[in-house]
């Protein structure tokens, strides 16, 4: 009885304590948030906890749980693309008023990561979410490789240019093809694990990188959505034949369907020379390498232009969650400088302008320039309440060419904007 | 007695209703409504994800547009492809197999239970490790094959070429259990005397397994093929797991597509006439071969 009595009465209590759920993909940063949660517990006794969802089913279980209007999360770190649906379709908060009830100003974080982030329409001065997490795709490259005087020597004699940081992808391709294939160490040795995945977002993510950089713009500037001759230009034909050129020549066997963790891995492995990944997962890979020889980082090279792809999140509140007002709490104190500051050092990457801005930001990591730098050039795939639909065919036709080898690039863009046409016509937008 | 007291009043046919009232409705409930509901949704333009955007009535549109569709072929195709290599390899191995396994033999029991070990596991995971089984790198396919006849490296998930056999094997590896046992059924349910008397007409090994055997484990056969063939028309998770229906669309089977019209691009209008289309199709295959089959044993 007296147990029984226990166990009812410890029910109670939990049952009474305040504490919201958060969702996010299940990731190193995601690690680092939990960790730096447990003070905004400490302060405010808001017990949160966390749902982690692995990357390839993020999108499908996070826009499952919001159509269907669920409960599960009072607070959402949803992927820069899902803002357009999120505001369109109602699942996140508006958070003008919330901003200005808390003095909370959208101009002391980084314009790029707003401008990504946190509004909808693009560009206007409604806030769905907060910016929590910047982000954009670069490349790791095995330092220590580069360093040894015979590989060196023998680069510069082949090329005729130092091997080093590429300063465009044409050299980036020269060096990974150098390193494709080469024994080093007794160890077969590859040039570079690139995006291929194709069930996500992946290769899309990956080839855009490329496309960027050779100038590569969605739709006509003066005229929203008419994307012949924009997506499918010439430049943007030749980025994509050059992305199937890296996989074919550089990527190491069985490469076919990698993303994110395939990446790493190929690359913790010492498999490849070179990796493109997120930033987001710099400080794991840094953290292995406490003197900095092993690995050194970049941004997206330049071709035509610098660009790079834009990864990060915004932390919104759910329209459908019954605990907006704790919710709230955690966003007004996430946005605190000395917490976004601590969100920096655990390993997250902050938008806060006093982080970014503080004179010793730079050399606070190795790869903490790159990150500004890339930060002022990213693009973003559409931010369409239709991204998901806008995405996968996108997928499908990028991976049929780079990876399959099937048809020429031109013949995948004019099918990717075949069905973009038709998704932004069944969404009135045409 | 209670239960008699209970039911007292009741007609045997009363009696009936209420026993099978319950599955019927489960069944009205989850079959039957969603089928009609699907059929209803067929015709219309409707996106589930467009929260209160009315569906419109569009009529045969989306028929049209999915037949018309050239990327639906070749979806059809993969799955045509699929379904027949992994049916005609599950039927030969399977009833090798189950030849085999009816000679009575030291170890045969365990033989048995090791050789209908893969059909229990679940098929994502199947998906899941045969991914590393088929790496390049590490793989112990690639291994196995190079053993035996040096390819050197072959990559079977990134290649369009060898992407479709790779899903055809683990099916047939995992799914020839399954017909094995059916026609093992079959092969025990076949009297001695007929062998018996075989022998005394001095017919061969050959023509007993023609003339006996092969007519008596057939229709055993037939329904075993049968199932696997429904099953692999709608195959999703393992080939998910294994190749994600790539490399590009090489593997792509129609239920992939169908989930991914369906639940990622939320074109709900279009994936129920779709859905229709394939259900119709299969039903068509499945009444043609339960008839062909219903001939075959009346034989």
């Amino acid at each position: 009885m007296i147990l029984l009595f226990v166990s009812l009465f410890s029910f109670s209590v939990n049952s009474n304590a305040k504490s919201i759920t958060l969702g996010w993909a299940a990731w190193d940063p995601a690690n680092a948030l939990q960790e730096l949660t447990k003070e905004f517990t400490a302060e405010t006794g808001i017990e949160v906890n966390f749902e982690f969802v692995p990357w390839p089913n993020f999108a499908d279980r996070m826009l499952n749980e919001l159509n269907n209007k669920g409960k599960t999360f009072d607070l959402l770190i949803g992927d820069s693309q899902w803002i357009g649906a999120g505001a369109v379709y109602g699942h996140y908060v508006k958070l003008n008023d919330f901003f200005d009830k808390e003095g909370i100003s959208m101009s002391d974080f980084s314009p790029a990561t707003v401008y990504a982030y946190s509004t909808w329409p693009k560009g206007s001065e409604n806030y769905y979410a907060l910016p929590a997490m910047g982000d954009a795709l670069a490349w790791a490259y095995r330092k220590d490789w580069f360093d040894r005087p015979e590989l060196k020597s023998e680069f510069k004699k082949k090329h005729g240019y130092d091997l080093g940081v590429p300063a465009n992808w044409n050299q980036l391709h020269d060096m990974c093809k150098f390193f494709q294939g080469r024994e080093i160490d007794g160890q077969k040795r590859y040039g570079a694990a690139i995006n291929t995945e194709r069930g996500s977002e992946g290769i899309t993510m990956g080839v855009t990188a490329a496309m960027y950089a050779w100038g590569m713009e969605y739709e006509n500037p003066n005229k929203p959505y008419d994307m012949e001759g924009y997506f499918n230009s010439p430049q943007a034909v030749e980025a994509v034949e050059f992305y199937r050129k890296l996989y074919e020549d550089c990527a190491p066997p069985g490469h076919s369907d990698a993303y994110m963790v395939a990446n790493l891995d190929a690359y913790k492995s010492g498999q490849v020379a070179f990796q493109m990944n997120w930033y987001a997962f710099w400080p794991g890979v840094s953290k292995e390498d406490s003197d900095g020889r092993v690995s050194g980082f970049f941004a997206n090279p330049k071709q035509n232009v610098a660009a790079a792809t834009l990864g990060g999140q915004g932390i919104s509140v759910v329209k459908y969650s019954d605990k907006q007002d704790l919710a709230l709490e955690y966003i007004k104190w996430f946005a605190r400088p000395d917490v976004q500051q601590k969100w920096w050092d655990l390993g997250g990457y902050s938008c806060h302008n006093d982080v970014l801005n503080s004179p010793s930001f730079p050399t606070s990591t190795v790869y903490a320039q790159g990150f500004l730098d890339s930060m002022g050039i990213v693009k973003d795939f559409w931010q369409e309440p239709t991204f998901v639909e806008l995405m996968l065919p996108m997928q499908e036709a990028i991976h049929d060419y780079v990876v399959n080898g099937k048809g020429t690039a031109k013949e995948a863009l004019d099918k990717i904007i075949e069905e973009w046409v038709e998704v932004f016509e069944a969404d009135g937008k045409l | 007695m209670s239960v008699k007291k209970k039911f007292k009043g009741l007609s045997d046919k009363a009696v009936g209703w209420l026993f099978i009232g319950p599955t019927v409705l489960l069944l009205l409930a989850i079959n039957i409504y969603p089928l009609v509901y699907a059929i209803k949704m067929s015709f219309t333009n409707f996106y589930a994800n467009k929260i209160g955007r009315e569906p419109q009535f569009v009529g045969l549109k989306n028929y049209i547009k999915v037949l018309n569709k050239e990327a639906i072929w070749e979806k059809m195709q993969v799955t045509a492809s699929f379904m027949f290599w992994t049916l005609l390899l599950q039927a030969i191995i399977g009833l090798g197999l189950a030849l085999l396994l009816n000679r009575k033999f030291k170890g045969n029991e365990l033989l048995t239970t090791l050789i209908v070990l893969p059909m229990m596991l679940s098929p994502a995971v199947v998906g899941v490790f045969w991914t590393y089984l088929y790496n390049p790198q590490v793989g112990l396919f690639n291994y196995v094959v190079n053993f035996f006849y040096d390819l050197g490296s072959f990559d079977m998930i990134g290649s369009s070429t060898l992407a479709p056999w790779a899903i055809v094997i683990v099916d047939t590896w995992m799914w020839t259990p399954f017909t094995m046992l059916i026609c093992l059924a079959g092969l025990r349910s076949v009297p001695n005397y007929l062998y018996e008397a075989a022998e005394v007409d001095r017919a061969s090994k050959w023509q007993q397994f023609i003339y006996i055997t092969l007519p008596s484990v057939l229709p055993f056969l037939l329904l075993a093929l049968l199932f696997r063939g429904i099953e692999n028309f709608k195959m999703f998770d393992m080939v998910v797991e294994l190749t994600s229906g790539g490399p590009g669309s090489a593997t792509e089977l129609a239920s992939i597509n169908l989930k991914r019209e369906a639940f990622e691009k939320w074109k709900t209008g279009y994936s129920s006439a779709f859905a229709v289309i394939l259900f119709v199709t299969i039903f068509g295959f499945g009444n043609v071969y339960v008839k062909v089959m219903n001939k075959i044993k009346e034989r």
